[in-house]
């Protein structure tokens, strides 16, 4: 009677172990079955790499993406550009340089940046960034690419921080002790040693980062001006593809190709950001191999 | 000085320096939101209905709508993820099935706010025909949350000693009986700190609940599940770009963003100590 009951407790437990990867499968499923209807009108090739956006167009609509991916990767690419080198150079300092009291004040400060809400980021990027972008370039108004890549790269931050904390922490002492030893200053010792051989860490830290600015939805919404053409520079307003779904779902008629376009853009965002999970995941594991 | 001293010195200072930005980033953050909103913030404001065409009164339904949304969260996310922490960290072999779940995690942890949004819309709205209501919003909440639930009570299940397991088997308690006396009692505080800290997060998303739920304008309270909500998010989202007259609602919009950050500062050092004071416990 008793081994039953235990045997049901376990089975009720693995099934609940098992909603996770039903929940990532339906994501996943319901993504594709909303998204095909729209590949009945619209070609993939069309969707993906021509640049005109205009569903609503009363002759001839148009589902172009390719504006919206590039706006994307350009955010993102300058947000890792503020956040890469900050992030592993604040990381070095609280694991190499900093006492413990002061570590002790930063884990705190960088929980409490983490969990700053993207919508109120997007607000201080219209009222405080935006102004002081303006200023700076000579610009009507500060909302466009530079402007998100600023937020983004504090959203991307704290990962990228703590991640990389964990990395160089987990470094064997016996490699920092052999540099020593050999008569290397400490900062050689961080730089040389240390930051390499945690490197597919930090690295992994970074494509996470990467991960969390390409899917930020409110901050670009918010502080890139949203036009929707191609990008020429960092100075042009950009509309991503988190953003279009925001902007439009609101308004679509349910059940239309534009409806169905839109859940095609959330399939591409699906995708590019499950491949950077399955890359830093890919990095992760070969690290742990080497060590052993 | 040596050179290679003077390399250490110039090193080390730009370090600092990068420590020394993020540290003042986030001073920014905190500085323009409580020297600009703290003087919007009264009684009024924390309990009245926005009036007016929302160019005045206060934001009491967009606190209580975000207080609900986030109950529904938690009542969603934290049995469903406390039992999956329990059974990777207490049942599974290290098997094909396992690995599959972690990956899983992993991922679902990257997912895209927006993209829940899509699958709440889809399923909770018009599958499931819960339409746009507290309830449908409240599950798309929860699914977003899960992944952190269940990697902070994991965290909390291995914190808690193997012997404790052993002594209970040892006396010939089953499992179940061992976890139920001998592990979960350990580990519910620390389960618990990381669920406020998944659910601080979860109360200031705006994005997924865009279309599952949150609503521009709402003079009364929701009184069912169904019915739509505000929500601080959502609400700060309007008074910073939809309202017809945004110079005139900036006050509110700051006021806003500093209740907002208020409560989940408040939740997240509410974690922050209850961990320090386990920590401390476990010392003694």
């Amino acid at each position: 009677m008793a081994r039953i009951k235990e045997n049901m407790i376990h089975g009720l437990f693995f099934l609940n172990g098992l909603v996770v990867v039903g929940v990532l499968c339906g994501i996943f499923a319901i993504l594709v079955f909303t998204a095909a209807p729209a590949f009945k009108e619209i070609s993939i090739v069309e969707f993906l790499a021509t640049v005109r956006w205009n569903p609503t167009s009363y002759y001839k609509p148009s589902y172009g993406i390719l504006s919206m991916i590039v706006s994307s990767l350009m955010v993102t690419i300058g947000a890792l550009t503020i956040a890469v080198p900050l992030g592993i150079g604040t990381a070095a300092y609280l694991t190499d340089v900093a006492s413990p009291r002061v570590r002790e004040v930063a884990k705190p400060v960088i929980e409490i940046l983490a969990g700053i809400p993207s919508v109120v980021l997007g607000f201080l990027g219209i009222v405080l960034v935006g102004p002081i972008i303006a200023r700076v370039f000579g610009l009507p108004n500060g909302l466009n690419a530079i402007n998100g890549s600023v937020l983004l790269a504090v959203m991307a931050l704290p990962t990228i921080i703590s991640l990389s904390e964990d990395a160089l922490n987990s470094v064997p002492r016996s490699f920092t002790e052999a540099s020593y030893a050999v008569g290397a200053t400490k900062w050689q010792t961080v730089v040389r040693v240390k930051i390499p051989a945690a490197i597919s860490g930090i690295f992994a830290s970074c494509m996470l980062g990467m991960g969390r600015a390409v899917g930020e939805t409110m901050t670009v919404l918010m502080a890139t001006g949203c036009a929707p053409a191609m990008p020429r520079n960092f100075l042009d307003p950009v509309r991503t593809m988190t953003a279009s779904i925001a902007i439009e779902l609101g308004e679509v008629p349910y059940y239309t190709t534009h409806y169905y376009a839109l859940f095609g853009i959330g399939l591409v965002l699906f995708v590019i950001t499950f491949l950077i999970n399955m890359a830093a995941d890919a990095v992760l594991n070969k690290y742990q191999v080497k060590v052993r | 000085m040596r050179p290679r001293n003077v390399q250490e010195k110039i090193g080390f200072f730009v370090l600092k320096l990068c420590a020394g930005l993020v540290v003042l980033i986030l001073g920014m953050i905190l500085h323009d939101i409580v020297s600009k909103g703290w003087r919007q913030v009264n009684w009024t404001f924390l309990t009245a209905a926005p009036s007016m065409g929302m160019t005045e009164g206060g934001i009491f339904p967009a606190i209580m709508g975000t207080f609900l949304v986030t109950v529904i969260t938690a009542v969603c996310a934290v049995p469903l993820g406390m039992g999956c922490a329990i059974y990777l960290n207490e049942y599974a072999g290290d098997n094909k099935v396992t690995r599959l779940i972690r990956m899983s995690i992993r991922n679902l942890s990257g997912v895209p706010s927006i993209v829940y949004g899509l699958f709440g819309v889809v399923l909770f709205v018009n599958l499931l025909g819960l339409g746009t209501s507290l309830l449908a919003a409240g599950m798309t909440l929860g699914l977003l949350t899960l992944p952190w639930t269940i990697t902070a009570s994991e965290e909390a299940l291995k914190n808690v000693p193997q012997s404790y397991r052993d002594g209970a088997l040892a006396l010939g308690a089953t499992k179940w009986k061992a976890l139920k006396t001998n592990v979960l009692p350990y580990a519910i505080p620390g389960m618990l700190t990381g669920t406020i800290l998944g659910l601080a997060r979860a109360a200031g998303e705006t994005a997924p609940i865009l279309f599952t739920g949150a609503a521009f304008f709402l003079p009364f309270l929701p009184r069912s599940l169904s019915d739509q909500f505000m929500a601080l998010p959502y609400h700060l989202y309007i008074m910073a770009t939809q309202h017809h007259d945004l110079e005139k609602v900036r006050p509110i919009a700051y006021g806003t963003a500093l209740v907002l950050i208020a409560l989940i500062l408040a939740m997240n050092l509410f974690a922050i100590a209850l961990r320090y004071k386990l920590r401390k416990l476990k010392k003694e």
